[in-house]
Order: structure tokens, then sequence, then C-alpha cells
């Protein structure tokens, strides 16, 4: 029993001491730590995971208050913590928008088809290299070996029906599948919006038509139909300007091949 | 302990037992903040620090207040703690007068608690019944061993930025080999033990 209750004590007294000797040292090498970014660094995830280009929360809070980052600059935290460090700095930071990944490619297999039996490496990469990029009928379109799906760390992409597809609710912008996909067809749209060109071919009619029955063949008629001007047409494939466009989906109804979506 | 054998202690743990080279202590700093030469150097200056003082403070601990109370098998425990307190403290000293260096080690500095170069030596120097005075000069050598090896790891790497590198081994795997290869140089310092 008494050997019990000396190593307590013993454990006990070095911890007292070790909690003592720490407090006065941290009164004494104590760092003034500006209001706002206390209050940021409680708000942020404090998961440290360095997606907003900071070494970590502590970082970017201070990036925060300085007026460096945007206000939007947390990936996990979204729109609830942007709204509330928005609160804290004010003026400064941008509209808060979240973003989503996608993929600008809606020919999949009953719409394309393959050139040739191809039997290499299936990674988008290799594919990205062989003749004509790969064996699907469009060079322009998805691959759909999925480097995509390997590089997302929320599970946010899947293959259907060989063509990779991102789940919105899921997707938390960190952009590793833009910067990976060889043929740069992912590309950031806003979240929850009624329209995405969904091909980026920049051939126009027949080239288009005989190997893909859904590629976009650059007619323009969205641009012309758009009532608010958000669709310009003029380098090769339709991009829609979101700041102008007004959701009414028009351009989507109206698509004689059906690749807007 | 003569002076001669001390001499002899502090240079062959510096260089033929050298921590990370040879015994594969505190390998993850070591691998970790060995980017930049700077860099490299104030994780050595701060490991010295930790370490000789919680070899210092761990050998007062335990010949003074563990042995007259038989209480050896607690050991371990009372070292982490010394060894975190120790640690907290030099993260609020960086914190305070050397805020680039405390941002520049990041991750790696509250890392210096689990650094197995720091228990590994307060244990070891229970293991090897050295008393109060020698377990700090060897805790002193062994951290300077540490020292050396980062900043030579540190300049080896800033030297091989610039090289052109097969993809492969680009990163970490040329790191790894590095690593291998320094350690196997210092295998040739075994001889003068």
């Amino acid at each position: 029993m008494t050997e019990i209750l000396f190593a307590a004590i013993m454990i006990g007294s070095v911890g007292l001491f070790v909690g003592v000797f720490l407090g006065f040292a941290s009164k004494v090498f104590a760092v003034k730590v500006n209001q706002q970014e206390k209050d940021i660094r409680e708000i942020l995830p404090g998961a440290n995971c360095g997606a907003c280009g900071y070494s970590g929360c502590d970082a970017l809070a201070a990036a925060l208050v300085r007026g460096e980052a945007p206000a939007n600059a947390c990936v996990v935290g979204q729109e609830a913590v942007a709204n509330q460090i928005k609160w804290i700095i004010g003026g400064k930071s941008e509209r808060v928008v979240r973003n989503v990944a996608f993929v600008r490619c809606s020919g999949d297999c009953n719409h394309t088809f393959d050139r040739y039996d191809y039997t290499g490496p299936k990674t988008c990469a290799a594919l990205a290299l062989v003749p004509q990029g790969g064996p699907k009928s469009c060079s322009y379109g998805c691959i759909g070996c999925g480097d995509c799906i390997r590089m997302c760390e929320y599970g946010a992409i899947t293959i259907e029906r060989g063509v990779a597809v991102v789940d919105e609710e899921k997707c938390l912008d960190c952009r590793k599948c833009i910067n990976t996909c060889p043929k740069g067809i992912i590309v950031e749209v806003p979240y929850f919006r009624a329209a995405h060109i969904g091909c980026m071919n920049p051939l126009k009619g027949r080239p288009v038509t005989e190997n893909c029955k859904i590629g976009c063949i650059s007619c323009g008629k969205c641009a012309r139909d758009c009532p608010a001007g958000a669709i310009d047409n003029s380098g090769g494939f339709p991009v829609i300007d979101y700041e102008k466009c007004i959701d009414c989906g028009r351009c989507k109804d109206n698509c004689p091949r059906h690749c807007i979506v | 302990m003569s002076f001669s054998a001390m001499m002899l202690l502090v240079v062959t743990t510096i260089l033929a037992n050298n921590v990370v080279l040879s015994q594969f202590l505190g390998i993850c700093s070591f691998l970790g903040v060995s980017q930049k030469t700077e860099t490299a150097s104030g994780m050595g200056g701060a490991l010295t620090f930790v370490l000789t003082l919680a070899s210092f403070v761990c050998g007062v601990l335990y010949h003074l207040v563990l042995v007259p109370f038989h209480l050896e098998y607690l050991r371990t425990i009372v070292f982490i703690m010394i060894v975190a307190a120790l640690v907290q403290f030099v993260e609020m000293f960086l914190k305070k007068y050397m805020r680039s260096l405390y941002e520049a080690l990041g991750i790696y500095l509250p890392l210096i608690t689990t650094n197995c170069a720091v228990l590994g030596v307060a244990l070891l120097n229970v293991q090897k019944d050295y008393d109060i005075i020698v377990g700090t000069i060897y805790g002193l050598a062994t951290a300077i061993g540490y020292w050396v090896a980062i900043v030579i790891m540190a300049y080896l790497r800033e030297k091989m930025a610039d090289n052109d590198i097969p993809r492969p081994f680009q990163g970490f795997p040329i790191v790894m080999v590095t690593a291998a290869l320094m350690s196997i140089a210092f295998f040739g310092f075994a001889g003068i033990k």
C-alpha cells in the first residue's frame, strides 16, 4: 500500500512542479496575440490540414487578419466558417462563393465508341500519351481511368459509364483533380447552379458528330438564346459567365446536342 | 571517470555512435526539417537544449529521488513528463524571441517531446549506469551528433535541389538513399572506438 502511495505522491509532486514551472514560464514568455486572430483561430476547424495553402490554422488566422487570404480560404470549413470569419474581419473579404469541381465531358460509353483495343497501363496519364489520346473516339473527352478518383481525398468522384462525375455535395474544392487531369477537362464551377457546359470539344460540326452523339458542335444557340448574355461562344466551345448567369436553364432545355447539364 | 575517458566518450558519441546515423534514433525530425540549413541548425539547437537539460534533470531526479525511494520502475513516466515540460518551455521561448524559427520548425518543435533521441538518452543513461555529470555530457554529445548529422543532411539536400534526379527518385526516395549513404559513411568512424 505504501508503495502505491509513494508512487502517486512522487508522480503528483513532479507533475505539480512541472505545472507551476510552466505556468510561470508562460507568464514570462507571453506573446501578445491579436484579438481578431484569436477569435478566428477559435472558428477555424483546427485540423491543420494545409488545404488553404498555409502551414496550419494558426498561419491562416494570421494571414486572414493581415488581409492576405480571402474569407473563404478555409476549404474544410466551407460557407459556415467563411461567413463567421467575414463577420470578424469585416469588409476586407471577398464575396463568399462555394466552388466545386466539374468534369466537362458528357460523352459516356452510350455516346462514344472505342477506336481500338488498348492493353497498356490503365491510368489517364499513360493513356493521354498514346496515339489520338487514348482509344476513345473523342480525343478531347474524359478517358475514364480515374486518375482523379485516386487523387480525391473526399471520395467525391465516381466513374459513371466511362466518364468521371463529381458529387457536388462531397466536393470540397481542393483542386487536386483539376491539376491531375491530363486532358484538362475538370474545371471549377460555382456550387448548385442550373447549367454547366458538359463538353470541351473545340471542333465544329461533323468532326464532332462522327465521334460523339452528345458533343458540342459550337452552334452558338445557347449564346444567342441566353436572356442574360452570360454565354460566350467565341472560343470554340461555350463558356458560361456565372456572374451574369440567372439560372433560368433555357440553354440547358434548348441545346440541340443535350450537352448542357 | 578520467578526463581522457570522458573525451573519448564525447568523440565516439558524436561520430562512431552517432545518434541518428548509427543508433537510428530521432529519424522523424532528421528527415522532416532538413530541407534548409538554417532551419536544420535551429532544430539542432533546440534539440541540444532539450536533450542536455533533459538528461541533467532526469539524472538528478533518478539518482536523488527515484533511487532512494526505490521507485526506479517509474523512470519512464517521470522522464516523459520532464521532456514534455522542457519542450513546452523551448516552444514558449522560441515563440517569444525567435518567431521565424518557431514558424519554420512548425509541428516538429512539439514533436521533440516524442523524439526518441531525448527519451532514449535519458533511459540509456540509466541503463549504462552513468552518474549525473557523465550523463549530462553524454546527452550534450548525443545532441551535437544529431546537430552535425542534420546540418550535413540539410546541406546535401540543398545541393540536390538543383540536380537532375531521375523521376522515380525525386522527393523522399532520394532523401532515404542519401541518409543510407551517410549512415554507411559514418560507420567508417567505428574504427576509432
